[in-house]
């Protein structure tokens, strides 16, 4: 085994020491040993990354001297590996973005430890991203949930332990809902690993024993995880959590947190359930209704609100209804157009987030619409990548959100009639209103103020605010400019995601 | 007045000036809602609502009656999608396998191997602790990082800064009750002098013989976390803080954490390699076997005696 096959490992267990070491430091040095191995392991996940597309094929990697039915192991894949190298640079950006937002909102001898949640995050989303054991998948699944709420809750203020309270409650309901699964699921198969539930699976399912137990798993995996990656009518706790939280903890929490859940989601339907038995069971339609849903009334939502945070974590949810829809067309064209967004939200959103992180700073700290007016000439940096994250977010060609858009389309063209009309109006409608609240955001960003509030106000030019904002819109450009390259490995990678 | 048209709304928008609830209709202009307190506008209420327009309407009942008929009916689909899951859940459990019957899905050659072998490929007797600790061993290195996560989080929701005490930036009240604990109680006292030392050794004793018998680190961890608790609450946590504080708590927790995580990261690497790990597995049955699984106990415990006690100590007086 080469070493570069070590190197998932070495992120996932590693990012857990480095939260307790963080602990333990005070607020600066945590922040060096954080940042030192968020880059290590972006480092590492693009050579993982470069390895599995050049041998082509994915490998099994046991974590013990046992092989899987026995022991712990992960699944390292082209898909896996593409995942982990966004999430872990975006993680490192996001942060870098809203650094001086994060001494600001922690109370001083607290600060370590929000680096310690975001080293334990890091880890736990590596876990979902690579394991292969849905038992494993739940222990990373409740570090995932407790490190998200205190990531909220570190911002010490009224509003913030509400929302967390309401995120802590909602998050535990969908992490009780998967156990439930997972144990039922164990009960009638009598295995953990992911390749042997499946087989299993497929023979109940061909007997037609246990089809009432199959049925109520298969919707306690989709409501559990619906809830936590706040699929629409289960949303109401993302818009006070990802609004009121620091801004780096609401670039991370709306670009990533979401994301692992649904990466589980994606491995439970092709790993465990295949295509087969999720259609019979309408699963499916399901995920596709209340994606569409999502896509819709998640931007009528965020076209009310004029805050711009709320106006953000609204948009969460309607982009997260792209990936369900994605998912629920149920072609193989569909799953891609759900992995491509779930990268390109990740790059954009957080990108959105830290800038207005930046405006807020320029406006007297309110994330009011009216106060930000003018916001992009006193932080220009921001306004641009604010800017591009709108195009991003609204689909103008050369940019990220561009690809989603375009390979959902064809996705939808290529699925059954009704659900082809129905994406493909709801992907217009949607893009409308993405204009109708982006535009005018943007245009409030450059306008000039005329009743000279915050007129002296300029931002400090600050090196990681700056190389965060500068590696978001490179990151963001090239993945629509070159869009072919991400494609073909998420294909090659959802090629090799399988059985 | 303004112009209450959809462009101009967006033109004031895009000025930057803040819009009102009125302003935020999608309907246009503004629904003339008639003041139902004022005795001429009373009879509007029943007269003239059939004839304003339908949407109107709708947001008048909303803005009226909305509130409390979500209430009901809030409470009510509480209940029934509380029994509906009940419901759904009990029936689930009607047709899983019979517990305990031997031809179980999950009785098959994981389980088989497990007990059948534990014995000589862990050098374990305990073979649920060889289960846990080594062949599920990266399981338990998450579990035992939920609990550092949990424990981190309630650091953050209830830590009261002594500085900030100090300098007078809190209430009086906050942080007082280490002033205020109930001190003295001799029944109390005399029956801690008596169970401490012993939850503290025979934690230590499940701690090292999780190897040999039931037990382990969780379970070990447990008892001597209560005995540390016991002898707060009995001898005040002044009598505590004089072996275990803040700074000692930080040192435990963060050894015990980073050596378990180098020593499952070691087992781990020379299995997934393919490598002989020289791990000495011991007689199975003694105190000193099981390879890495009794320096894992040992971690572990010390790992769960901490975080109980500072979950006690925070919900107590919000500090160490």
């Amino acid at each position: 085994m080469e070493l570069v096959q070590n190197f998932p490992f070495i992120t996932i267990v590693f990012s857990l020491t480095c939260g307790v070491f963080c602990a333990v430091f005070h607020g600066n040095g945590a922040k060096r040993l954080c940042i030192a191995w968020l880059t290590a392991s972006f480092l590492m996940s693009a050579a993982t990354l470069a390895y599995t597309l050049q041998s082509g094929e994915y490998y099994i990697y046991y974590m013990g001297r046992w092989s899987a039915p026995w022991g712990n192991e992960i699944r390292v894949g082209v898909l896996e590996a593409l995942m982990a190298t966004f999430f872990s640079g975006v993680m490192l950006c996001s942060i870098l973005g809203g650094m001086s937002h994060i001494f600001e909102d922690c109370d001083a001898e607290k600060t370590n430890l929000y680096f310690t949640m975001i080293s334990l995050l890091m880890s736990s989303l590596f876990a979902l991203i690579y394991t292969n054991d849905l038992f494993t998948a739940y222990v990373f699944v409740e570090i995932n949930t407790m490190a998200s709420c205190a990531l909220v809750m570190l911002k010490s203020s009224g509003a913030t332990l509400v929302a967390t309270t309401r995120y802590l409650i909602m998050s535990l309901l969908g992490s009780g809902l998967f156990l439930l699964g997972v144990v039922t699921l164990y009960g009638i198969t009598g295995h953990l690993l992911m390749e042997d539930i499946g087989r299993e699976v497929r023979e109940i399912f061909r007997e037609g024993t246990y089809s009432l137990p199959l049925t109520v798993i298969i919707g306690l995996f989709s409501v559990g995880l619906a809830v936590k990656s706040a699929l629409f009518p289960f949303h109401s706790w993302l818009p006070d959590a990802h609004s009121n939280a620091t801004s780096a903890s609401s670039a991370v929490l709306s670009g990533l947190v979401l994301k692992g859940y649904i990466i589980v989601l994606i491995k439970i339907i092709y790993r465990i359930f295949g295509f087969e038995i999720i259609v019979s069971e309408r699963m499916e339609d399901f995920l596709f209704v209340f994606g569409i849903l999502a896509m819709v009334l998640g931007s009528v939502a965020a076209l009310r609100e004029r805050d711009l945070k709320r106006m953000l974590a609204y948009s969460s949810v309607a982009q997260v209804g792209y990936i369900y829809v994605g998912i629920g067309l149920n072609t193989e064209a569909g799953m891609a157009a759900a992995c491509i967004q779930i990268i390109a939200h990740a790059i954009t959103k957080p990108m959105l987030f830290c800038a207005a992180g930046g405006f807020m700073q320029v406006s007297g700290g309110s994330k009011a619409m009216a106060d930000m007016r003018g916001a992009g000439r006193r932080d220009p940096l921001g306004g641009v990548a604010f800017t591009v994250g709108a195009m991003s977010m609204i689909g103008i060609p050369f940019f990220a959100g561009f690809v989603t858009k375009f390979h959902l389309a064809e996705g939808a063209l290529t699925s059954t009639t009704p659900r082809m009309v129905i994406a493909v109006a709801a992907l217009i409608i949607s893009t409308i209103l993405n204009a109708m609240y982006y535009i005018p955001a943007v245009f409030n960003i450059f306008s000039p103020r005329t009743d000279g509030k915050f007129a002296d106000v300029r931002i400090q030019p600050r090196f990681d605010y700056t190389f965060a904002m500068t590696a978001f819109i490179i990151a963001n450009i090239c993945f629509g400019s070159f869009s072919r390259f991400f494609v073909d490995a998420i294909r090659e990678g959802l090629g090799m995601f399988g059985i | 007045m303004k112009s209450n048209g959809i462009f101009a709304k967006l033109s004031r928008f895009v000025e930057g000036e803040s819009l009102t609830e009125d302003d935020l209709r999608l309907g246009g202009d503004k629904p003339e809602v008639p003041d139902t307190d004022s005795p001429e506008n009373r009879w509007l209420t029943s007269v003239q609502d059939t004839e304003l327009p339908v949407y109107t309407r709708v947001e008048l009942w909303f803005s009226r009656k909305g509130l409390e008929v979500f209430n009901n009916v809030y409470r009510v689909a509480a209940v029934i999608i509380c029994l509906t899951l009940i419901g759904v859940l009990l029936s689930v459990v009607v047709f899983l396998p019979p517990f305990g019957s031997p031809d179980n899905p999950a009785v098959n050659e994981v389980v088989a191997r497990y007990i059948s072998k534990a014995i000589e490929e862990t050098g374990t007797v305990n073979a649920v602790s060889g289960m846990i600790s080594a062949y599920r061993g990266f399981d338990t290195l998450g579990e035992a990082h939920v609990l550092f996560t949990a424990a981190c989080s309630v650091i953050i929701l209830l830590r009261v800064d002594p500085s900030a005490r100090r300098h007078g930036r809190l209430s009086e009240n906050v942080g007082k009750d280490m002033e205020f604990e109930p001190n003295g109680d001799i029944i109390l006292r005399q029956a801690a002098k008596l169970l401490v030392p012993m939850a503290f050794i025979f934690g230590l004793y499940v701690i090292l013989n999780g190897t040999s018998s039931p037990g382990g680190g969780f379970s070990g961890g447990a008892l001597i976390g209560a005995g540390l608790i016991l002898n707060s609450v009995a001898f005040g946590f002044r009598r505590t803080e004089r072996f275990f504080n803040e700074e000692v708590y930080h040192i435990v927790k963060t050894t015990c954490l980073t050596i378990y995580a180098l020593l499952m990261a070691y087992f781990i690497y020379m299995g997934a390699n393919g490598l002989d790990n020289h791990i000495w597995l011991g007689i199975p049955g003694n105190i000193i076997s099981g390879g890495i699984i009794l320096p894992i106990n040992v971690a572990v415990g010390f790992e769960v005696a901490c975080t109980l006690y500072c979950f006690y100590t925070l919900f107590r007086k919000g500090g160490m």
